[in-house]
């Protein structure tokens, strides 16, 4: 038994060992981190609110966050009162690891006072609540409709047996108890198990059988937790400090990226999310499996899974321990090897060069196939009296958004570098972009000082604000798509909501915000074909529809051209409704 | 040789029987919608990248078709991947990610 908790305390030691040597430069502000107040409270809140209480879980599904934090509170509750019991009663024993967990077993008789009374009963109601979170897990395998989740990941032998020695821990350890609880003393569960016990076993080799199941169980579970799902338990308590430190994903396999891959605890929340689960063959491509299959090291599944994904980013935001599914996918793409690499310095960039204005109006190449967007938004900042240049009106250089979702990225750099040679030299202070993706990598990739960036739904929020321009509210029901690089991207929400009440009276839909809906028409997919990505669309645009809007409306191009294909209502971007309204 | 202000140029004729297919045949096992192209050129038109390069989905598939490869590299070099022609492809070829394929599949000769 000793043993078993050595291998344990081993396997810890050695993981902390391996995340601490592999991110470089990081380490440094790593352990500066950890050494600062802020961040260390920021650590040690989250390591309580995420690893023992499970708030996201909460806020997802009452039932199942009851069902977690019975479970990873009741048991960490347990093993806190019972050192603390060790350490009152035996005090020279509490330095061994094993001896506060079969404490029962060892000792044989402690006092009846209040103190020995209200431990017995804090005991006993910790082990009733992890027996309960046990019980709903149990009922969870067979419904797990009830706790939110239409489906729930596979899990493999590993996970099995690391799944039924957990379960088989508690109700042993309660019968183990129960056996010994007339010598060494309980209180409501354990006593009154007894009794029942005594009614028809009254000799006390009985307990042995009990303790040893116990201790089998638990034996088992710590041996194959580094290789189950539940090496989250060890693996998420490193991953907040991480986090925490604004350390970012710098190689695929290594530090942070091993980190939470091993944080995933295989719950399987983000198979409903993802956007592809509407097509069954697609279950398997999901960030549960991508983790399982980066652990396993099985190259082959890892490129198909990270190939395929559309990168909207919908795993990262729901997952309740943080785990990044579109930027592992992006570093798994990173690895691929290319014989032809694209090379721009050939690009001339005087010719591109546009001189004048304050603004600087730079469309995108999406919007230079909806032209419709481009136009309304010319004509509105005509409205508005607004001078501005405009960047790419005969086609410019791509953003490098989509190389960069590629996983390319010295060719996304190479495209950033001339865009930023050309908008320095324009004198321009504003950048108005019309696309979330230009805009998301204009945020993140670009050094732009002293230049503003912002998305044209902003940007027309601000006018209508500012009173440049006076809208005619009409009585048309408008619902809003976040698009994923706009929304979850870049975390605007509520500009464009705002704009669309100017205009006309707004409907939500069932999913949105930070959970909506990928159009399907991604560009992060590199794989999927445009047969797969049909009823990703049809699914999305039911849940838009669910309110029965007389206009779709949305803030991306790309997302514009998808929906236009199939909807049944007529579905147009935010520049062209307001350009409509406004007076 | 004499300068007659004009020349005759050289012949640009291609004899399948000599070319070396065998690229395009892989890249056909990895996308094999290449063979439902009709060369319409849409992809062509929407290239932000054929004004600085000459870049063209269209030729480079055909070039494939003939066995001509340093031509199909040297358009390949300047694509953004931006995706734009397989938004607009009338037949729904993943051009990109045929792009990124024949990318993959080159060998430096």
């Amino acid at each position: 038994m000793i043993g078993m908790i050595f291998i344990l305390s081993y396997c810890l030691v050695a993981l902390v060992r391996i995340i601490m040597q592999l991110p470089g430069n990081d380490r440094k502000k790593f352990f500066i981190s950890l050494v600062t107040p802020k961040t260390m409270a920021k650590n040690i809140r989250d390591i309580f609110c995420d690893c023992l209480f499970h708030v996201k879980l909460w806020k997802r599904n009452k039932l199942l966050g009851y069902m977690h934090s019975s479970i990873a509170f009741g048991w960490f509750m347990l093993i806190v009162v019972g050192h603390i019991e060790v350490l009152l009663y035996t005090p020279h024993r509490a330095k061994l690891l094993y001896f506060p967990i079969f404490f029962r077993y060892f000792v044989a008789e402690t006092e009846e006072t209040m103190r020995g009374a209200f431990f017995f009963f804090l005991m006993d109601f910790f082990l009733l609540m992890v027996l309960s979170g046990i019980f709903l897990a149990m009922f969870k395998r067979i419904q797990s409709g009830v706790f939110g989740m239409r489906r729930t990941t596979n899990p493999s032998f590993l996970d099995l047996i690391g799944l039924y020695s957990l379960w088989a821990i508690f109700p042993l350890r309660l019968l183990a108890e129960g056996f010994t609880a007339d010598i060494s003393g309980g209180s409501f569960l354990t006593k009154s198990l007894n009794y029942v016990l005594h009614s028809f076993l009254s000799d006390h080799a009985n307990m042995l059988p009990a303790w040893w199941a116990y201790s089998c169980a638990l034996g088992i579970f710590l041996i194959v937790l580094p290789f189950t799902r539940y090496m989250h338990i060890p693996a998420e308590i490193l991953l907040i400090p991480l986090r925490n430190a604004g350390i970012k994903i710098r190689n695929a396999r290594k530090g942070l990226a091993k980190a939470e891959v091993y944080a995933c605890p295989s719950c399987g929340l983000c198979i409903d999310a993802c956007p592809m689960g509407v097509m069954k063959t697609h279950i398997k491509d999901t960030t549960v499996y991508l983790n399982r299959q980066i652990r396993r090291n099985n190259e082959r599944r890892i490129e198909e899974i990270s190939d395929k994904c559309l990168l909207c980013g919908k795993c990262t935001a729901i997952c309740p321990v943080g785990v990044e599914g579109d930027k592992l996918r992006i570093a798994q793409r990173s690895l691929r090897k290319y014989a032809i690499n694209q090379d721009y310095s050939g690009i001339d960039t005087d010719q591109l060069h546009v001189k004048g204005e304050k603004v600087m109006y730079f469309a995108g190449c999406m919007t230079a196939l909806t032209p419709a967007i481009s136009k309304a938004m010319e004509s509105l900042l005509r409205k508005a009296g607004v001078s501005y240049s405009f960047m790419d009106r005969d086609g410019g250089i791509c953003c490098g958004r989509p190389m960069l979702m590629a996983g390319r990225f010295d060719q996304a750099r190479q495209m950033v570098e001339k865009n930023t040679e050309i908008i320095k030299a324009s004198g321009a202070d504003t950048l108005l972009l019309s696309c979330p993706i230009c805009y998301r990598i204009f945020r993140e990739k670009y050094r732009l000082e002293g230049i503003r960036i912002i998305h044209h739904t902003e940007y027309i929020a601000e006018l209508i604000r500012q009173g440049r321009l006076s809208m005619d509210k009409g009585y048309t029901k408008y619902v809003f798509h976040d698009p994923c690089e706009l929304g979850r991207g870049c975390g605007v929400y509520e500009e464009p909501r705002e704009v669309l009440s100017y205009a006309g009276e707004l409907v939500e839909a069932t999913k949105n915000r930070k959970e909506s809906i990928c159009c399907g028409g991604s560009l992060g997919s590199l794989t999927l074909g445009f047969d797969k990505r049909k009823s990703m669309t049809e699914n999305a645009l039911a849940n838009l529809t669910e309110a029965s809007p007389d206009v779709i409306a949305t803030a991306c191009p790309l997302c514009r051209s998808t929906f236009v294909r199939y909807a049944d209502r007529p579905v147009e971007d935010i520049a062209e409704i307001i350009d409509r309204n406004c007076i | 040789m004499i300068d007659f202000g004009f020349k005759i140029s050289p012949s640009s004729a291609i004899n399948m029987d000599n070319a070396d297919l065998s690229l395009y045949e892989k890249v056909r096992e990895i996308e094999p919608d290449i063979s439902k192209c009709i060369a319409c050129g849409s992809c062509s038109a929407t290239c932000p990248a054929g004004r600085f390069s000459g870049m063209s989905v269209r030729k480079c598939i055909l070039d494939l078709q003939r066995g001509k490869k340093n031509e199909v590299k040297k358009m390949l070099s300047c694509c953004m991947l931006c995706g734009k022609c397989t938004m607009v492809c009338p037949r729904g070829i993943n051009t990109r990610h045929l792009i990124l394929s024949i990318c993959k599949l080159y060998k430096e000769d």
